[in-house]
């Protein structure tokens, strides 16, 4: 495509963000610098490259980004087709990620879309730092949990006050059948994931008495099986595997079983499927909403040309299209996102855990009352000391006697520090005077 | 709303700040640590950890002191898994026990433990629901059907069968191992 052609093409963007308007932001100036900032450099990470990231990418290529990189660990199925438009039949069993990338950059010249076909957990703090907007699409909350951990994580604070350019904006999407949500994260400045984890749904489950005495339902026979009949006999040696046929006819069939005896009608493969992996079919409409709507935000933050979502949409599509928007309250005392790394002034590293409790207990800055302290020391969860559990009082009391440089503390240590008289934990760091 | 992004200075490569670039503790691990130090154990219950530093995974032993199962001995497993709060910990019950809401592979039928499980229940919350199964066993909600009928009818033998069983002995076809402290 050539420069003039290209020019006529993002002539809409153009008009958005060369001159003003009425709904711009305050700080917004309109000038041709947006755009080339949006082609140029803006960073974006697609997480996710199922329903949701197929759509993102090839909303955000549309748009005129160019510098993304996507990462998800899912090969390609078959059952993933009707939505999943960057990938074909012959595409079956490669990487999602990859796959997606290929076609984004063939199809969209200039764009250049960098894949990960690994897991969100094997990227190193480096690799998330790199991004000027996070866009997820995952339909797992501990994958989201993760993410908006990694970014708190990131999170820079000077004599606590915090580093806005150590911010990266998540912007977070779900859908689950003719549902679907929205929100935008700032971590640290707007209520993050675990703020509000209430407001994601639990999985169903049913009471254990009545899957076990009084099924009723289909599903109560196929929970039944999965958390007793499995754990009793467990016929393959091993959990459960949605994905693993033999695991799903073993369960049909046990299942089948029980809902002949107990005149229940109804239990098919697919239920049975459906059940142990927990799926919820997927709406393609559904997908394309939302996603469009998360392409929205991420303009609106990279460009500024108008007010970020505050701070959480809700939509459905079940009777007629609904959405509400509303804005989520920040948990003061948030694990994840509440700032709190506090400093506690030594002399040497040999001062020995007994007495740096005793500065976290008697210390008038800190005053706490039974800290119990954990840390990450090389990779590895340490439990340092426990006051208020016997039990463990008495495993970790012999470290009360040791010396922080004994127990590999260092300046770089985070201390996890929890205490009854605190509603959050801490992060506590000793720092050294020389 | 603050500007995030100066585009002056919009490259993003390498000069970032010096963060911690170590991995932080997952969310669930900084629950468990909370949820730990804040746990107010009721005298009649104590606790094991296989591994210290794994706060994730431990036992809770309870033996009542009052009620059918005075004397006895209990011990539940609890499996903290990456996604607490969001899900319950796993908990099953290790000693066999002849109890109306707990079957013979140990599974409990408490309701905190599934479908009234919210995240800003704790660990304190299930201890408290698991010593109260044995001060209160329900014959409404069964999993120990046999149990739970006995109970329903016949209190005085259902003592009994308690005392048997915690001593070890059979109940019906089913063998319990003492479990006497
Ligand atoms: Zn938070």
């Amino acid at each position: 495509m050539d420069e003039e052609n290209l020019h006529r093409k993002l002539s809409s963007l153009r008009k958005i963000l060369e001159r003003s308007g009425p709904f711009c932001r305050p700080d917004f100036e309109p000038s041709p610098e947006s755009l080339k900032f949006l082609m140029q450099n803006c960073k974006i990470l697609v997480v996710g490259a199922g329903g949701l990231g197929c759509e993102c990418l090839k909303n955000l290529a549309l748009m005129g980004f160019r510098q993304m990189e996507v990462i998800d660990m899912d090969v390609i199925d078959l059952s993933n087709l009707n939505r999943q438009f960057l990938f074909r039949h012959k595409d079956i069993g490669k990487s999602k990620a990859v796959t997606a990338a290929k076609f984004i950059n063939d199809r969209i010249p200039g764009c250049n879309v960098t894949p990960h076909f690994c897991r969100i957990q094997d990227k190193e703090p480096e690799f998330y730092k790199q991004f000027h907007i996070i866009l997820c699409g995952l339909d797992s909350i501990i994958a989201r949990r993760w993410i908006n951990s990694m970014l708190t994580s990131l999170l820079v604070y000077n004599d606590d006050q915090l580093d806005v350019s150590s911010v990266i904006p998540l912007i977070d999407g779900g859908t689950e059948g003719f549902k679907g949500n929205l929100r935008v994260i700032l971590p640290g400045l707007t209520p993050c994931i675990e703020c509000s984890l209430d407001l994601y749904p639990p999985q169903i489950t049913y009471p254990l008495c009545t899957i076990a005495n009084t099924p009723r339902l289909p599903e109560h026979c196929i929970e039944y099986v999965k958390v007793v009949q499995w754990p009793r006999e467990n016929p393959f040696d091993c959990c459960i595997d949605g994905d693993d046929p033999q695991h799903i006819t073993w369960i049909y069939e046990k299942s089948n079983d029980r809902a002949l005896h107990f005149g229940i009608r109804g239990l098919t493969y697919r239920l049975v499927q459906g059940v142990i992996k927990n799926i919820i079919p997927a709406v393609a409409s559904t997908n394309a909403i939302i996603a469009s709507m998360c392409c929205t935000e991420v303009f609106k933050v990279a460009t500024s040309c108008s007010a970020s979502l505050n701070n959480y949409m809700v939509f459905s599509n079940t009777d007629g299209i609904y959405t509400f928007s509303y804005e989520a309250e920040k948990n003061e005392n948030c694990l994840s996102c509440s700032h709190s790394i506090k400093e506690v002034p030594l002399k040497s590293l040999d001062v020995k855990l007994k007495e740096f409790i005793d500065i976290l207990k008697y210390d008038n800055a800190f005053q706490l009352k039974n800290p119990s302290i954990t840390a990450k020391i090389s990779g590895k969860n340490k439990t340092l000391y426990v006051e208020n559990i016997a039990s463990l009082e008495e495993q970790t009391r012999q470290n009360l006697s040791k010396s922080l440089f004994e127990l590999g503390i260092s300046n770089q240590t985070d201390l996890i520090v929890a205490d009854s008289t605190a509603p959050s934990t801490f992060t506590f760091k000793v720092k050294v005077s020389d | 709303m603050i500007k995030l992004f100066s585009l002056k200075n919009a490259k993003k490569d390498g000069e970032s700040p010096k963060t911690g670039t170590q991995k932080k503790a997952s969310a669930a691990q900084l629950r468990i640590q909370k949820d730990i130090t804040e746990l107010n154990l009721p005298k009649t219950c104590g606790t094991e950890f296989p591994d210290p530093d794994d706060l994730l995974t431990f036992k809770l032993i309870i033996c009542p002191d009052e009620g059918f199962y005075k004397g006895g001995r209990f011990v539940f497993s609890f499996k903290v898994g990456p996604n607490y709060p969001h899900e319950p910990p796993k908990v099953k019950c290790e000693t066999q026990v002849y109890h109306p809401n707990i079957d013979l592979e140990g599974n409990v039928c408490l309701n905190i433990l599934r479908e009234d499980w919210k995240p800003v229940l704790t660990i304190n919350s299930i201890v408290y629901g698991l010593q109260y199964l044995f001060l209160e066993p329900n014959p409404e909600d069964p999993l120990n059907k046999d149990a739970a009928d006995v109970l329903q009818n016949n209190r005085r033998m259902f003592e009994q069968n308690v005392i048997k069983a915690m001593r070890g002995g059979y109940i019906g076809q089913c063998y319990f191992q003492r479990c006497l402290k």
